[in-house]
């Protein structure tokens, strides 16, 4: 690796925002492909974070500032791929379920699977299965990503499961669930693919899901 | 009784302890300065911001079961269910922190700000739950004044959305309480805005009522433990020998 795409890589896992959008820009201008940078620097670095979380050297804040990073990085990146669209590592639809406004646990599944290299389509809270199933169809998404806060909102992940099923998409889309009255148990019973207990577990699933592990 | 209550910013203000807690850190963890430096800037967003109120108001039993009822889309069986039939007495109430903190945490994560997003939002969660405790605080106040205060008593508050309690019952409970008075609306979906309040019922009795087990139908999907947690904080060493939840 070159030594730009560690210092990206090692500013993006300090939470530099500001020096990896510079740096960034730099390697670009040493001609440096966008793809090399994107993998190498960016998502290399989160890649690192993510270990780290997950072995409790680092916690949630500093996950979301190496994430700010990130963005910072790709929006340099973006107008490069322009042409042949950024590339994905897969497409995942995420919302929380119908009758929930809770989306703050989704937001951090959806910004560290942005950051694993994930293109997210974001439908927001209150999403009806109807919702779920469309926007799965029309972006020709490999996952849906479902949430819930509220024990009483954990029937609509049921719900949007058997309509994947009536519409024969169950397995061919794979599911994951999360949010903190849902559980292994619940994901199994209601025939989701996966559960994830937390934002790192998420994107392990999803790579997992999608043959990116 | 049916009172609404001002209260101080300061009060409210969470334990440090407990935000570390929904920000899923230990909280005898060292922290960096980085991330000390976000809790205090959100400490201090969480006091210009904020502007909790509370509303709390009397229910008899045959009043809160019709208010429990809701629109019939209740758990067959719940703790709340058989709890509050062995009430002395309870009180609806509701309690926010205003549409400003929301507003400020959406503002963050647009600006792809997510940790101190996040952060303000772990500490107006956690002083939304303190402002729940205040409001029960004031309930046993108003036990007190009444002659009704002992010792061997406790209240405990159950919220819907929670323990087989529906969403829907909401819309009876903001009929009775009418909480708009505090600035609290009820949405289509039954959820509140703005989105840091809390509303519920305040069940005031003998300990021994609260002392329920974790196995309703629904226990065994809910990996949310708070309600065992709270068993626990409450009936402590007293808790009977039948079995028991995991907390």
């Amino acid at each position: 690796m070159t030594d730009i795409l560690k210092e990206i890589s090692q500013r993006l896992q300090g939470g530099d925002a500001a020096k990896v959008g510079e740096l960034t820009k730099q390697a670009i201008e040493q001609n440096l492909p966008a793809k090399q940078i994107l993998n190498e620097g960016l998502i290399g670095g989160m890649d690192v974070v993510g270990q780290r979380y997950k072995s409790h050297e680092i916690f949630l804040p500093q996950v979301l500032l190496a994430a700010k990073a990130m963005y910072a990085g790709m929006d340099v990146l973006k107008p490069l791929f322009l042409s042949e669209g950024m590339p994905t590592a897969g497409k995942v639809v995420i919302g929380s379920v119908h009758g929930d406004l809770h989306d703050i646990g989704k937001n951090l599944v959806a910004i560290m699977l942005k950051g694993a290299g994930f293109e997210v389509v974001d439908l927001g809270n209150d999403v009806p299965p109807e919702r779920f199933v469309q926007a799965a169809k029309d972006e020709g998404a490999d996952v849906i990503g479902m949430s819930a806060l509220l024990t009483t909102t954990m029937p609509a992940m049921r719900t949007t499961m058997d309509l994947l099923r009536k519409e024969g998409l169950a397995g061919k889309v794979k599911t994951m669930i999360g949010g903190a009255p849902v559980s292994e148990e619940f994901a199994r019973k209601i025939g989701a693919d996966a559960y994830g207990y937390d934002s790192a577990k998420a994107v392990d699933i999803a790579k997992q899901l999608t043959g990116k592990a | 009784m049916r009172e609404i209550m001002e209260i101080p910013v300061g009060q409210v203000k969470p334990e440090r302890s407990a935000v570390l807690e929904t920000q899923g850190i230990p909280s005898q963890a060292e922290l960096s300065e980085e991330v000390e430096l976000l809790l205090r800037t959100a400490g201090e967003a969480f006091t210009e911001c904020s502007q909790p109120v509370c509303i709390l108001c009397s229910i008899s039993v045959p009043e809160f079961e019709r208010v429990y009822r809701g629109e019939g889309l209740n758990e067959k069986k719940t703790p709340l269910g058989e709890i509050l039939k062995q009430a002395d007495d309870l009180a609806l109430f509701a309690v926010t922190l205003g549409e400003a903190i929301t507003d400020k945490i959406d503002e963050l994560f647009k600006a792809n700000d997510f940790a101190p997003g996040s952060m303000l939002d772990s500490v107006s969660s956690a002083g939304a739950d303190k402002a729940a405790d205040i409001a029960e605080q004031r309930f046993l106040g108003f036990l007190s004044e009444q002659g009704k205060s002992d010792p061997s008593k406790a209240t405990m508050r159950f919220s819907p959305g929670y323990c087989g309690w529906h969403m829907s019952g909401q819309e009876k409970l903001f009929e009775f309480l009418r909480p708009e008075g505090i600035g609290i609306e009820l949405l289509d979906s039954f959820l509140m805005k703005p989105l840091k309040s809390i509303s519920g019922v305040l069940v005031y009795g003998s300990r021994e009522i609260f002392d329920f087990e974790d196995s309703y139908g629904f226990c065994s999907e809910c990996r949310s433990r708070s309600c065992r947690e709270r068993t626990k904080a409450l009936l402590g060493n007293t808790r009977s020998a039948k079995k028991k939840g995991t907390a």
